[in-house]
């Protein structure tokens, strides 16, 4: 491989990556993703596929706005299907306090202008009968949508690829040397070989892996590596169109066109970003089927196909790393996208692009700078507990009970 | 004690599970099936009068021994019939039984898992009344059912000439037997397979058996098509230098060969490795099954090496197993073992040149093909994908953008027709090859076995 000239040299080829060099190319500017593995083979090809407004923290919203404009008429832009459809969003209660919640998410998405209607247990069952009487409230956001998360990453490197960009899979990011005011980006690929990559600018999009990168440029980025538990069923007929989410996580499922049902269910389990693979535990699985079985009765008249889980960059405060690099003029972060990246991403692209374009973004992403890490006191306390919890080993001869 | 649990009771799991029974540690034994046997040794089911003895000829001795033994291994351990191991974790196996959910701890798993039918798509593979070679053999055995009354028996496999000949002994007509590897194929292999010249001798006996019954055998053939509307009515072929032949039946019974079923060794944490002879992935092993930290692969599930190479292998197994954990036994003759499996395996690779898996195939068939029939995905299909990718695709890529083996079998049946399509595409040396990857369950679970676990 010859030597490699450009404006942008973008680490890591997820959808944030892939999604960045599209906005990039279309300001003109030129383009290379260093992927080491496949375009959108990480926690992008993965996700459950859902592009929730619905509950998304008050700070992020604004910018979930902005991204899910991009998304409604992304596919005309990049001339194939993604899947999006607009099947809404319906956040379940189970309890009183699950219900305090939906009415306070029902205040902030209507103060935006969303569409969100709250249903009292009667009403909720009855618009969607297969739910149980353990469901006391519901509601439901009409605009929130899903795509088919394995076709987004390599449906947006096409799209860059037509407009320009290169997108160079198989090549690792080893280090990064500065000089004359240039990015040397030294890479490593499978054969050995060691292609050089120098650019103007540099984008940070290693997902779970970021940390890493900044590293190199004396940034802490508080990073951990965590994966939803994922289930699909076999194709039953079409019964649930819009994706429903108990509002505290602990379970959430959609329909697929096809009928596949895929299942979630938080904690999510911290897994080992080093392995680069992550599996569901048995444990989990069980326990997941139990909590969907009580909430739709039905399912449990079906199957369980799969399960799988992604590697995916979190920090505590579940919000992402997005911006410029508080030590190097040129370096821009993107990630920590801590389990909402794909719906956020169209829009945290165009804010790199115009950061790098224009020196300035119309974007709101104040709140995301790196610099919030440093700073004490501002950040958005969480309890951890009942986010994550560690991969449990299943009990020696025990049942799961 | 130390337990150790051996997943399959055919050949390789019983004989393992024979050794494990007399040393001094727990010993569980768990099948899906409800009866010992594997695919191999399959008993009918309770209260049907199968004449075995009429139907198995000279493997009736093999089989009366087997199930003899069978019946004392497992009256000495755990025996779990009818149990779906679906999941390994963290040093237990997940197990499904009778609607409940079970985990069961383990300090050595001797993984005795066996094959399926490897498959090569073919227009019309998909019809009613088309079944695999080991899926009509299974039908016979276990319920004394024939898959139709004129029956073609094609494919690439030693086991056409063994099915065909119980078919006539069952009382069916076998209107062909379409062997599509050449005969000179058959005799370039015959160095190898005089490594067992006790099987290669019964192999023999059925081809000429079928000959004085007027059952026309044809070597070299390529399957052009199975026919039908509502379902299969006809096999066309194309014979060496002929023209293509329609040869009317009313049921089919189809393979090539053998998959060894790796899902719960990749699970277990197994290294799996390309084996070019076989063309297909397998756990990498020493000659005694050691597969990794406390796990152990015996018997098809590992290298396809047939019921005799899998009990030699499922004794190697648990000798090995017992030893890593400083028990002893002295029921296995270790270098015999291995000597014995060597020549068996020479065998195996004779086999493989003999009964040729025709992975070529995947580039000439048309684009209206079915590959993946879970998910109903067309060979056009994925050429698409793979053009999309600049004409050079991985498997778990292919599948990401078309659904091929996201199905319920979860790619166990697409998955040798796919890695075909995608070496071609990428012109693999043949070494180096991606596959689909592998996640609990392993097959489908029912949901309603969650049902009492408390979230
Ligand atoms: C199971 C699951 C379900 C999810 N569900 C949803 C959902 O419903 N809705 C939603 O909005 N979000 C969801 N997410 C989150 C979303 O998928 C992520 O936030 C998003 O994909 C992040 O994209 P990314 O490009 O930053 O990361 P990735 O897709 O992980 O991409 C990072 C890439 O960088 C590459 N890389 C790293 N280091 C290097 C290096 N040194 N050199 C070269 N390449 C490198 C990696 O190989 C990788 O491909 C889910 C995530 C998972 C795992």
């Amino acid at each position: 491989m010859s030597a490699i000239d450009v404006d942008v040299a973008i680490v890591g080829g997820g959808l944030i990556g892939c999604m960045t060099a599209f906005a990039l190319c279309k300001r003109g500017r030129s383009v290379v993703v260093l992927e080491r593995g496949r375009v959108g083979g990480e926690s992008s090809g993965v996700s459950f596929g859902s592009l929730r407004l619905q509950g998304q923290h008050a700070v992020e919203l604004p910018l979930a706005l902005r991204a899910h404009e991009i998304w409604e008429t992304i596919e005309e832009e990049l001339g194939e299907s993604i899947q999006f459809a607009r099947h809404g969003h319906v956040h379940l209660a189970l309890n009183d306090e699950h219900r305090a919640r939906l009415e306070s998410n029902a205040r902030h998405g209507r103060a935006h202008g969303m569409d969100i209607t709250l249903l009292d247990r009667e009403m909720t069952l009855r618009r969607w009968p297969f739910l149980s009487d353990k469901v006391v409230a519901a509601s439901w956001s009409t605009r929130d949508a899903v795509v088919n998360p394995r076709l987004v990453a390599p449906a947006f490197a096409r799209a860059a690829r037509r407009l320009g960009a290169t997108i160079h899979e198989g090549i690792e990011v080893a280090r990064v040397e500065q000089g004359g005011g240039r990015f040397i980006v030294h890479g490593r690929m499978r054969d050995g070989s060691e292609p050089v990559i120098s650019s103007a600018a540099l984008v940070n999009a290693a997902g779970a892996w970021s940390d890493t990168l900044a590293a190199q440029f004396g940034e802490t980025i508080p990073l951990f590596a965590a994966g939803p538990a994922e289930l699909v069923t076999e194709p039953i007929p079409p019964f649930a169109a819009p994706v429903m989410h108990v509002v505290d996580g602990s379970i959430l499922f959609r329909q697929t066109d096809r009928g596949n049902v895929i299942i979630a269910g938080h904690p999510r389990m911290k897994v080992d970003a080093e392995t680069r693979r992550a599996r569901v535990p048995p444990d989990k699985i069980l326990i997941n089927l139990a909590r969907l079985v009580a909430i739709v009765p039905r399912m449990r008249a079906h199957a369980v196909i799969r399960s799988w889980t992604g590697i995916e960059g979190y920090v505590e405060d579940m919000m992402p790393v997005l911006g410029p690099s508080s030590t190097t003029p040129g370096l821009y972060h993107a990630c920590a996208f801590s389990g909402h990246g794909l719906q956020m991403g169209p829009a945290a692209a165009v804010a790199i692009a115009e950061l790098i374009a224009d020196g300035a973004t119309t974007m709101p992403i104040a709140p995301f700078d790196i610099r919030r890490f440093y700073a004490t006191g501002q950040q958005r306390t969480l309890s951890l507990a009942e986010e994550f919890q560690a991969d449990v080993l299943p009990p020696r001869d025990g049942l799961v009970r | 004690m130390a337990r150790v649990v051996v997943i399959g009771a055919g050949p390789a799991g019983i004989a393992a599970a024979e050794v494990l029974s007399r040393a001094s540690v727990e010993v569980a034994v768990i099948d899906e099936a409800p009866r010992a046997g594997g695919q191999y040794h399959r008993a009918p089911a309770p209260g049907l009068a199968l004449d075995m003895r009429r139907l198995l000829g000279t493997g009736y001795a093999a089989y009366e021994t087997f199930h003899n033994d069978a019946a004392s291994v497992c009256s000495r351990v755990d025996y779990r019939p009818g149990t779906l191991a679906w999941g390994v974790h963290g040093g237990a196996v997940h197990l499904a039984s009778r609607g409940a959910a079970k985990a069961l701890g383990y300090d050595a798993l001797v993984l005795a898992t066996g094959a399926t039918d490897r498959i090569m798509p073919v227009p019309g593979w998909t019809l009613p009344g088309v079944f695999t070679l080991g899926g009509a053999q299974a039908l016979l055995k276990d319920q004394g059912c024939l898959i139709g009354r004129r029956v073609v028996v094609c494919g690439s496999s030693p086991l056409l000439y063994l099915a065909a000949v119980q078919y006539l002994r069952a009382g069916g007509e076998i209107a062909a037997v379409i062997d599509t590897t050449r005969f000179a194929d058959k005799l370039r292999a015959l160095p190898d397979m005089l490594a067992a010249p006790r099987v290669l001798r019964d192999g023999l006996h059925h081809m000429a058996a079928l000959k004085r019954r007027g059952v026309r055998i044809i070597h070299g053939a390529t399957i052009d098509a199975f026919e039908g509307e509502e379902r299969v009515g006809a096999v066309v072929c194309t014979p060496p230098n002929r023209m293509p032949l329609r040869i009317a039946c009313d049921a089919v019974a189809y393979g090539h060969g053998l998959r060894p079923e790796t899902q719960l060794a990749e699970l277990a944490g197994c290294a799996l490795r390309f084996d070019a002879a076989q063309r297909t992935h397998v756990p990498e092993t020493d000659l005694d099954g050691r597969a990794g930290q406390g796990v152990y692969v015996a018997g098809d599930g590992g290298t396809i090496g047939g019921g005799q190479a899998a009990a030699v292998s499922g004794r190697l197994a648990a000798a090995a197993a017992l030893s890593d954990l400083g028990a002893t036994t002295n029921d296995v003759d270790l270098e015999a073992g291995r000597r014995m499996l060597q020549r068996l395996r020479r065998f195996q690779r004779g086999l493989a040149t003999a009964f040729r898996w025709p992975g070529e195939r995947a580039g000439q068939l048309d684009d209206a093909v079915i590959l993946c029939r879970c998910e109903n995905v067309t060979m056009g299909e994925v050429r698409a994908a793979i053009a999309l990718e600049d004409g050079a695709a991985e498997v778990n890529r292919i599948k990401a953008a078309t659904r091929c083996g996201m199905g319920r079998c979860q790619g166990r049946f697409c998955g040798p027709g796919l890695a075909e399509v995608a070496a071609i595409s990428a012109q693999h040396p043949g070494s180096e090859r991606d596959r689909l990857r592998v996640q609990a369950p392993i097959k489908p679970l029912p949901i309603a076995l969650a049902e009492d676990v408390v979230p």
